[in-house]
């Protein structure tokens, strides 16, 4: 758990001193409660409420392959889940399409085409007919099963396909209320239109140009947009953390990194290749450029890289620090406990929502900057009368 | 680290990627040009009627100014005629001045001349009335000188004696 919130120390979001307070009382509850599980598990087999919370957190932040609500225990103990299952593809010697009711939330096999399929921690293994996992290590935690390229529609897909739908409805009925009403809009774009121009005067023009910017402007808005409103869906109750994925952040990132550098200009090769141009002779660059190329180099893929870590380290520490405080309540199960976590739990909720906006913002603003150096041109001129005094 | 790279999902990673894609590609047809396109069109259609009223006001003070002008030249036409008026009533005024004097000092001259000759001709007539009254007198005298014989004998006496001496 500690190491979502180091990242999110480490990362340049700015936090509050309550949000610094509360993630050090995290992090001692979070040892506290790691300490007792170790002990819990050599001695008995029941899980008491800590794991119990712990665990329910972890599987809240791995996405899933079927779109749960709530589930509930009843006397019996018999777990109930509520919500509906989500196609599972395959891809294991040609596609393998089934439903994800198959698996009954992991604790059944399921039978393909003579394959059995596990499902173990959000998961897909291959098995055999008994469903034998086999471990590496004694923790039981990496089973060295086979597994599958999985391209199932989980419920970090549906919720993407739902914004990606939500996005096209709003934005093109935005666009057409222009033609409609005179370059007027109407409605909830009045809400949204101020922020699209803010993000071409004050995020793509101040960063890239009065030039180029336009080239980006879509790319820009795109992203901003889309990170905005799943940052937004993961504070619902549908519990869904698709920023907060490690593969959705790669994804940004690399579309970011790809964006740089096939429209980088001679002059950002340049300035990767041959960062101190005529500024020394040939022989003095050569001792220099060992150590600075590479460290050019290196710093095209960190630049994505700390953009996907950033923002998954940021959403996935939200969630985990919204989801412990309202775990407390459960344990603490007092009139001091409940009302104090969820007071907590509440004040963090108002933090996410402007950390939800802040992370969308961030990626799209150091994307435009990126971008921005990629299409920079010297003005050679400016160095010619600057060489020439 | 570890947990990072065994969290990722290459299946998400290319549903995401592909989606994305998509998602740019649909919003960008049909939501970010239009969107983009109107309000540049707006902004230049606020800009020009900025420029335009601009205009409109330069114009105005154009004619205010011209207005303003004309004013002035029609001041400074009245303020000229004004002097104009007056310099032609001073001269009038000087001019007929000068005649007044002019035909005063004739009138004086012609007094003056009439004054002379009447002068003249009243001393004339006293000179022949004095002479005449002279005369009278002398005769008077003449006669009471020669009223008796004796005295006119004394005074042929007189008169031979005069001419013996010569």
């Amino acid at each position: 758990m500690h190491r979502f919130l180091g990242n999110d120390i480490l990362s340049n979001r700015p936090m509050t001193y309550t949000t610094k307070l509360i993630c050090i009382v995290l992090l001692f509850v979070g040892n506290f409660a790691l300490a007792k599980n170790d002990a819990q598990h050599s001695e008995a087999p029941k899980k008491d409420k800590k794991t119990e919370i712990k665990e329910y957190i972890e599987h809240h932040l791995q996405d899933s392959h079927d779109f749960s609500l709530f589930s509930s225990t009843d006397e019996n103990g018999e777990v109930h889940h509520y919500g509906f299952p989500l196609p599972v593809i395959l891809w294991d010697n040609g596609i393998k399409v089934f439903s994800s009711s198959k698996f009954h939330h992991g604790e059944e096999l399921a039978e393909v085409d003579g394959n059995y399929y596990k499902l173990h921690h959000s998961k897909i293994y291959k098995t055999d007919a008994s469903g034998t996992l086999n471990y590496d290590d004694s923790h039981g935690e990496h089973p060295t099963n086979v597994r599958p390229l999985d391209f199932s529609i989980t419920k970090s897909v549906v919720m993407m396909l739902v914004t990606g739908l939500l996005l096209v409805w709003l934005f093109s009925s935005l666009a057409r209320s222009y033609a409609k009403n005179g370059s007027v809009p109407k409605g909830i774009g009045r809400f949204f239109e101020p922020i699209v121009l803010y993000i071409r005067d004050d995020i793509a023009i101040a960063n890239i140009g009065e030039k180029k910017y336009k080239k980006y402007m879509p790319f820009l808005l795109t992203v901003f947009f889309f990170i905005w409103f799943l940052n937004m869906f993961g504070l619902t109750p549908l519990g869904v953390n698709v920023t907060g994925n490690i593969a959705v952040t790669t994804a940004l990132a690399v579309l970011v990194f790809l964006l740089t550098n096939f429209t980088g200009t001679k002059d950002y090769w340049k300035h990767i290749f041959d960062p101190l141009g005529d500024g020394m002779p040939w022989y003095g660059k050569m001792i220099i450029y060992i150590i600075l190329v590479p460290i050019e180099i290196l710093g095209l893929f960190i630049k994505p890289f700390a953009l996907l870590i950033r923002l998954y380290a940021n959403m996935t520490a939200g969630h985990v620090v919204l989801m412990s405080l309202i775990g407390l309540i459960f344990i603490f199960k007092s009139w001091v406990g409940g009302p104090l976590s969820f007071g907590l739990s509440f004040a963090i909720s108002m933090i996410e929502l402007l950390v939800a906006l802040l992370q969308a913002y961030i990626f799209t603003m150091l994307a435009a900057l990126y971008f921005g150096f990629a299409s920079e041109e010297h003005d050679h001129d400016d160095e010619a009368e600057l060489a020439h005094l | 680290m570890e947990k990072l790279v065994n969290d990722f999902s290459f299946g998400l990673f290319i549903w995401q990627i592909v989606l994305f894609l998509l998602l740019l590609f649909l919003l960008r047809k049909f939501a970010w040009k239009p969107i983009l396109n109107a309000v540049e069109e707006r902004e230049d259609g606020i800009k020009k009627a900025l420029a335009s009223a601009e205009d409109a006001k330069k114009e105005m003070q154009n004619v205010t100014a011209d207005s303003e002008k004309l004013l002035k030249e029609a001041r400074a036409e009245r303020e000229a005629m004004m002097k104009e008026a007056r310099e032609i009533k001073e001269k009038m005024i000087a001019d007929s001045k000068e005649q007044a004097k002019v035909e005063g000092d004739k009138m004086i001259k012609q007094a003056q001349a009439t004054i002379e000759s009447e002068k003249k001709a009243a001393v004339a007539e006293l000179k022949s009335q004095v002479a005449e009254l002279s005369v009278s007198i002398a005769e008077k005298v003449i006669k009471e000188e020669l009223s008796g014989k004796d005295k006119q004998l004394k005074l042929v006496e007189k008169m031979l004696d005069d001419i013996k001496l010569n």
